[in-house]
């Protein structure tokens, strides 16, 4: 069983939800990033998303954008990303989802990045833009070096395809609580309460909620109805506001505990 | 050879689909539409009629005698498409597009540019039919081609700028799937080139065939057989598809695309796909050849030409590249500079600056071909919108 399985059979039996913060890998340096991880594990992430910086992010609004810019600029490689968290390993068992998109996976090999993400303690891998027969190679992949391969889905899901996607998933499925891009919203939206609903039909899998998260009353909304909420552009704005590691670590950390709802 | 797709958008291993899931519905809705229209009668006679009376079809092929014995070699013909309607070929996808838009109920087009003719083509079409218009254009572009983006603001459209990575036709594109991904509902995405997840390359491809096919009945009547050679531009590669698409089974007709060589052989100077340091990888929704740095990241280009100033090119084209059919190759912003002057001078014809490379490379070719080969240039577009560019490189228009 996989590590993000059992924290969510974990979650289940403490009758709790969970948290999931994105961060972008490399933003500001890797070294940051680790702590950053530490941190957030600390104050009670259930699970970690680490985004992989790509050039041309067309799933993710402008401040995700910038945030890989800043980790490109800084000189973030997949090996570098994995190197850290090989190291990250003796200091935490928080399971680690990499958020990416496909030709950095693609240039490194997908069969070589299976076998060296699991031995640098990833659990998960959740690629935007791969759907359908590609996603299905890259699962079968990735299972054998027990990774799960994190599907999507959104609100423009039909009911045919969530049949099918939820038939090859595994560790959890990412609902896009809205069609658009990554960031903020003052509003949560109430297609993705409806797209839960849909995809609990055909699955038993848990389900997190991401997408425009941004406040400790959008937390407790999709707690309502799914099973983790996932928080990213919001978090990134914090650690782009900040001018250095210590500055960045406490405004991590304060916001953080703003954000996590009583549980 | 057979030149359709697999119905999952494949040529090869090139094409398909990989974008975000929010964009399969969508993508699947035009995929079922434009099936439909392909074997509409009445809709591909409406399409016809309006490549007449919208773009002043059919274009030209034109004998360029002047410059046939200045070379003195192969003759030279060129196929008009500067002469359209807006300038360019574009105009001829975008009729078509826009007919399959406004069956399909959608209100809102959106659009990508990067010389700024495929936004000028979309921006014509919208207020022939009434629609509202966003074109997105990389801030670099806009910078180089201001003249379009006044025509486009003339013609109602909303130019929006964009101002991440090269600022070119690459940062557009991703501008113009977030619009789509986050307005999917109501807004039609009409993408300028043979490239994106299917079935753009395949739609695009069919809606600028019309290309080839004038070209060989044209040229049938002007020579009593087909041409010995056929040379393109290949930015995304839209116009060297549509006129190579109606020959890919005539194996003796040989024909070449022309990548931007920018001004060096080296990763960011350049926008030549096929040139060693291209391979394959998935931008923008296909897989193609891609130039990338050893990470996998998206190399920034160069070229001269803004339209063909593009890291990665129709799948198609990779397809046949790696099988052998049609030849790439490129010419450096030089040899197209240069072949600006002279086909001006010596034909009373400005080209396109993307043109221009496509008749560089027929400059290079022809004199070593004896005098009764034939060779077919795209005159893919004019080169009014290049007249500025081109004063800033030869050092003022004084």
């Amino acid at each position: 069983m996989s590590r993000i399985t059992r924290k969510f059979e974990q979650m289940k039996a403490q009758g709790r939800k969970g948290f999931i913060p994105f961060i972008s890998a490399g933003d500001p340096d890797l070294e940051t990033t680790a702590e950053a991880v530490l941190l957030l594990a600390e104050l009670g992430a259930d699970i970690i998303e680490l985004g992989v910086p790509f050039s041309d992010p067309i799933a993710d609004g402008p401040v995700i954008q910038a945030s890989s810019q800043r980790s490109l600029a800084a000189g973030t490689t997949l090996e570098g990303i994995l190197k850290m968290t090989t190291e990250l390993r003796d200091r935490t068992q928080v399971p680690i989802v990499l958020f990416s998109y496909l030709n950095p996976l693609l240039n490194y090999g997908i069969g070589r990045l299976a076998v060296d993400a699991a031995a640098a303690g990833i659990d998960g891998v959740l690629v935007t833009d791969v759907i359908d027969d590609e996603a299905s190679a890259i699962s079968d992949t990735f299972a054998k070096n027990n990774i799960d391969l994190i599907s999507l889905i959104a609100p423009t899901t039909i009911d045919e395809r969530l049949e099918q996607i939820t038939q090859h998933a595994n560790g959890f499925l990412y609902a896009v609580s809205r069609t658009g891009v990554t960031g903020a919203r003052t509003e949560t939206s109430s297609e993705a309460e409806e797209l839960v609903k849909r995809t609990r039909r055909f699955t038993d899998l848990p389900i997190a909620v991401g997408f425009g998260i941004s406040k400790r009353e959008h937390i407790e909304d999709v707690w309502q109805y799914a099973d983790a909420a996932v928080v990213g552009s919001a978090i990134v704005a914090q650690i782009e506001e900040a001018k250095n590691r210590a500055e960045l670590l406490k405004r991590l950390r304060a916001f953080t505990i703003s954000l996590l709802p009583e549980r | 050879m057979n030149h359709e797709p697999d119905e999952r958008g494949y040529w090869g291993e090139y094409g398909g689909r990989f974008v975000p899931e929010t964009l399969v519905a969508p993508l699947d809705e035009l995929t079922k539409a434009y099936f439909a229209f392909r074997n509409d009668t009445a809709f591909q006679a409406e399409f016809s009629g309006f490549l007449r009376t919208v773009a002043n079809r059919p274009s030209p092929l034109y004998f360029a005698e002047r410059l046939t014995r200045e070379l003195g070699g192969a003759k030279i013909y060129l196929k008009r498409e500067d002469l359209n309607h807006t300038g360019a070929h574009k105009i001829n996808n975008c009729i078509g597009q826009i007919l399959l838009a406004r069956r399909m109920g959608k209100k809102r087009i959106i659009a990508e540019t990067g010389a700024g003719q495929h936004g000028v083509a979309t921006a014509t079409v919208c207020a022939r039919f009434g629609l509202k218009c966003v074109v997105y254009m990389g801030t670099e572009d806009m910078r180089r081609q201001e003249l379009n983006v006044f025509r486009m603001r003339l013609l109602g459209a909303e130019v929006r700028g964009v101002d991440s990575g090269s600022r070119t036709l690459k940062d557009a594109i991703n501008e113009a799937l977030r619009d789509w991904v986050t307005n999917v509902s109501d807004t039609y995405y009409l993408l300028g080139s043979a490239l994106g997840p299917h079935p753009y390359p395949l739609m695009v491809r069919d809606l600028q065939s019309v290309i080839g096919r004038e070209t060989r009945s044209q040229i049938l009547e002007a020579e009593g057989r087909l041409p010995d050679l056929l040379i393109a531009c290949v930015g995304g590669g839209s116009n060297a598809i549509g006129l190579f698409h109606d020959f890919l089974s005539d194996d003796n007709v040989r024909m070449i695309g022309v990548e931007a060589g920018g001004r060096g052989d080296r990763l960011g100077e350049h926008a030549a796909r096929f040139k060693p340091g291209g391979r394959a990888g998935v931008l923008h929704g296909t897989k193609s050849y891609l130039l990338q740095d050893d990470d996998g990241q998206i190399a920034l280009t160069h070229s001269v030409s803004a339209g063909l100033d593009y890291a990665s090119v129709g799948p198609e084209h990779a397809f046949l590249y790696d099988c052998g059919r049609v030849e790439y190759t490129s010419v450096s912003d030089a040899e197209a500079l240069s072949a600006f002057q002279m086909l001006s001078a010596v034909e009373g014809i400005i080209p396109a600056l993307e043109s221009s490379h496509a008749v560089a490379h027929a400059v290079k070719l022809a004199p070593q071909m004896p005098p009764d080969k034939v060779i077919v240039v795209n005159l893919s577009g004019r080169g009014d919108k290049d007249v500025a560019t081109v004063a800033e490189e030869f050092g003022g228009i004084g």
